[in-house]
């Protein structure tokens, strides 16, 4: 079965959901979505659930502040009938080192510069956000009372929704196997379900997505990383923002259901498609968790999961068409944080597959940069 | 967690005990189309608490499986996840450092 279309997004993910939304509002007449499971069953649904504008470069600060304004009035822009569990309790970036100090003031140094809310605050000012945090060995931290938590199925399911509303059809369960060519050009997909043949084509497929472009002979720097994550059983509000340590390489937040989302960065993780859960990270989380917060000692665990960054040498996106492949864009490689970013990632790949004027320098996360030396090394990531 | 205000429902029946999910919110879902036990757990959260649907995932099944009109072993259950009971926190810390 051969079908057309005038642009097929991979990839039912957060991003995938706001590139297929934003290609139907712009005019696209012929959206497919194609998503081997279904939507958000990749990282977006297992993510730790966090938005944050406090970054240490210039090309993450720009997508995370403006994302974060967008999720403000997103329930109105897409119309959801339900809540995307917006709030804005802040985040406290703990520095535990002098150099972590010294960076962390570089970091308010650039998000002042592009307008973010950020402040350094002592360890006493600490104890008064977080009552509950142990400030044994506390340098101090950084502090921006805009970021938050935002719910990752709820906020893909409004962009789904209002994406079908526009015409877009979505198709779960449905594998993308191949990428036809015509020369140099982009014919399409082909998937389980049969051929889809269109003229535009972005892959959105997370840590596949270098499988995924290698079908077209381009290789992408992009590596799957595991990460384990935690949620606990609801309790009484104990913890405004979320509190992450790249220290102990952790983040903890308190969402609004009530439960903790918590979990941790492992320096010795190998780069491969492994999702098990294991003991070793219960155990750990729990002793680094216990020690920050010691009121969380007799709240239970529920349940605990993994998912994939799809890590890039310099922890930042690769968004934007292969020169070498007329007609294919690629938006992934977010290395961790895609989920805050999506809302502008979604807009800002629409305008460039449908050769509209973008409204950011999409050339500074191009793919470009890895040949030519020009990266933007993120250093605050867990 | 606060509960739902149910004072003047005549008659209410709760499918998932531990999210608190009733049976009209999961049919309000399913006669939307969505009939994917994976997506119900995540836009309802059935299934997401304390007991890990031990109590709620055949009755959400069955509810499904007359929707459906298929028999409720084709219903693709969710995934499982550890952990088996929940467990305190404090208690997780014990025992041996990993090698
Ligand atoms: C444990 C953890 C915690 C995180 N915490 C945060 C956080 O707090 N804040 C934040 O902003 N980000 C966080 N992230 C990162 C965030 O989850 C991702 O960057 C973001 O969800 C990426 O969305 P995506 O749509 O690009 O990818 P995904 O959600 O991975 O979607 C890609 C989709 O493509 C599909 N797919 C793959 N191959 C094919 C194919 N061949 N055909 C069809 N479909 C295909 C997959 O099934 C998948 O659904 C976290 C990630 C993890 C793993
Ligand atoms: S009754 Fe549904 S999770 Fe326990």
């Amino acid at each position: 079965m051969t079908k057309t279309a005038d642009a097929v997004v991979i990839g039912g993910g957060i991003v995938g959901c706001a590139t297929a939304y934003n290609l139907a509002k712009l005019g696209c007449k012929k959206v497919v979505l194609v998503e081997e499971k279904y939507l958000a069953s990749g990282a977006t649904g297992r993510c730790g659930a966090g938005v944050r504008m406090q970054w240490g470069t210039e090309p993450n600060c720009i997508l995370a502040r403006d994302s974060i304004k967008m999720l403000e009035n997103l329930e109105e822009e897409l119309e959801y009938p339900g809540s995307i569990e917006f709030k804005q309790s802040g985040y406290l970036l703990l520095a535990y080192t002098e150099k972590m100090v010294e960076q962390f003031h570089m970091n308010i140094g650039l998000q002042h510069r592009l307008g973010i809310p950020s402040c350094w605050v002592t360890p006493e000012e600490v104890k008064e956000i977080v009552p509950h945090l142990n400030t044994q060995g506390l340098h101090g931290a950084t502090y921006c009372p805009k970021d938050g938590h935002c719910n990752p199925f709820k906020t893909t399911d409004a962009y789904a929704q209002a994406a079908k509303r526009l015409g877009v059809e979505i198709l779960t369960y449905t594998k993308v196997t191949d990428l036809p060519r015509n020369s140099d050009r982009i014919k399409g997909v082909e998937t389980t379900a049969g051929i889809i043949e269109a003229p535009l084509v972005i892959a959105c497929a997370g840590a596949y997505t270098r499988q995924l472009a290698r079908l077209v002979g381009v290789d992408l720097p992009i590596y799957p990383e595991r990460h384990q994550i935690l949620v606990t059983e609801p309790v009484e509000p104990l913890l405004g923002p979320m509190v992450m340590s790249f220290y102990h390489g952790t983040y903890c937040q308190q969402v609004p259901h009530g439960g903790f989302l918590m979990g941790l960065g492992d320096p010795h993780e190998v780069k491969d498609f492994n999702e098990d859960s294991t003991w070793q990270f219960l155990h750990e989380m729990a002793a680094k968790i216990t020690f920050m917060l010691p009121v969380l000692k007799e709240v239970r665990v529920v349940r605990q999961w993994s998912g994939l960054y799809d890590l890039t040498p310099d922890k930042t996106q690769i968004l934007g068409a292969i020169p070498e492949v007329p007609g294919f864009f690629v938006a992934a490689g977010f290395s961790g944080h895609g989920f805050m970013m999506a809302p502008v990632v979604g807009k800002l790949m629409a305008e460039v597959m449908l050769g509209l004027e973008p409204q950011y320098p999409i050339e500074m996360y191009g793919v470009k940069r890895f040949a030519e030396g020009s990266l933007y090394v993120e250093p605050s990531v867990v | 967690m606060a509960g739902k205000e149910y004072a003047k429902r005549e008659e209410v029946t709760v499918i998932c005990r531990c999210e608190d999910v009733t049976l009209e919110e999961i049919r309000t879902l399913i006669n939307q189309g969505i009939t994917d036990m994976e997506q119900l757990k995540r836009l309802l959260r059935v299934g997401m608490g304390p007991c890990q649907g031990r109590t709620c995932s055949a009755l959400l099944a069955g509810e499904i499986a007359r929707a459906t009109g298929k028999y409720v072993g084709e219903v693709k259950l969710t995934t499982f996840r550890p952990l088996t009971a929940p467990i305190k926190l404090e208690v997780l810390t014990r025992g041996e450092t990993h090698d």
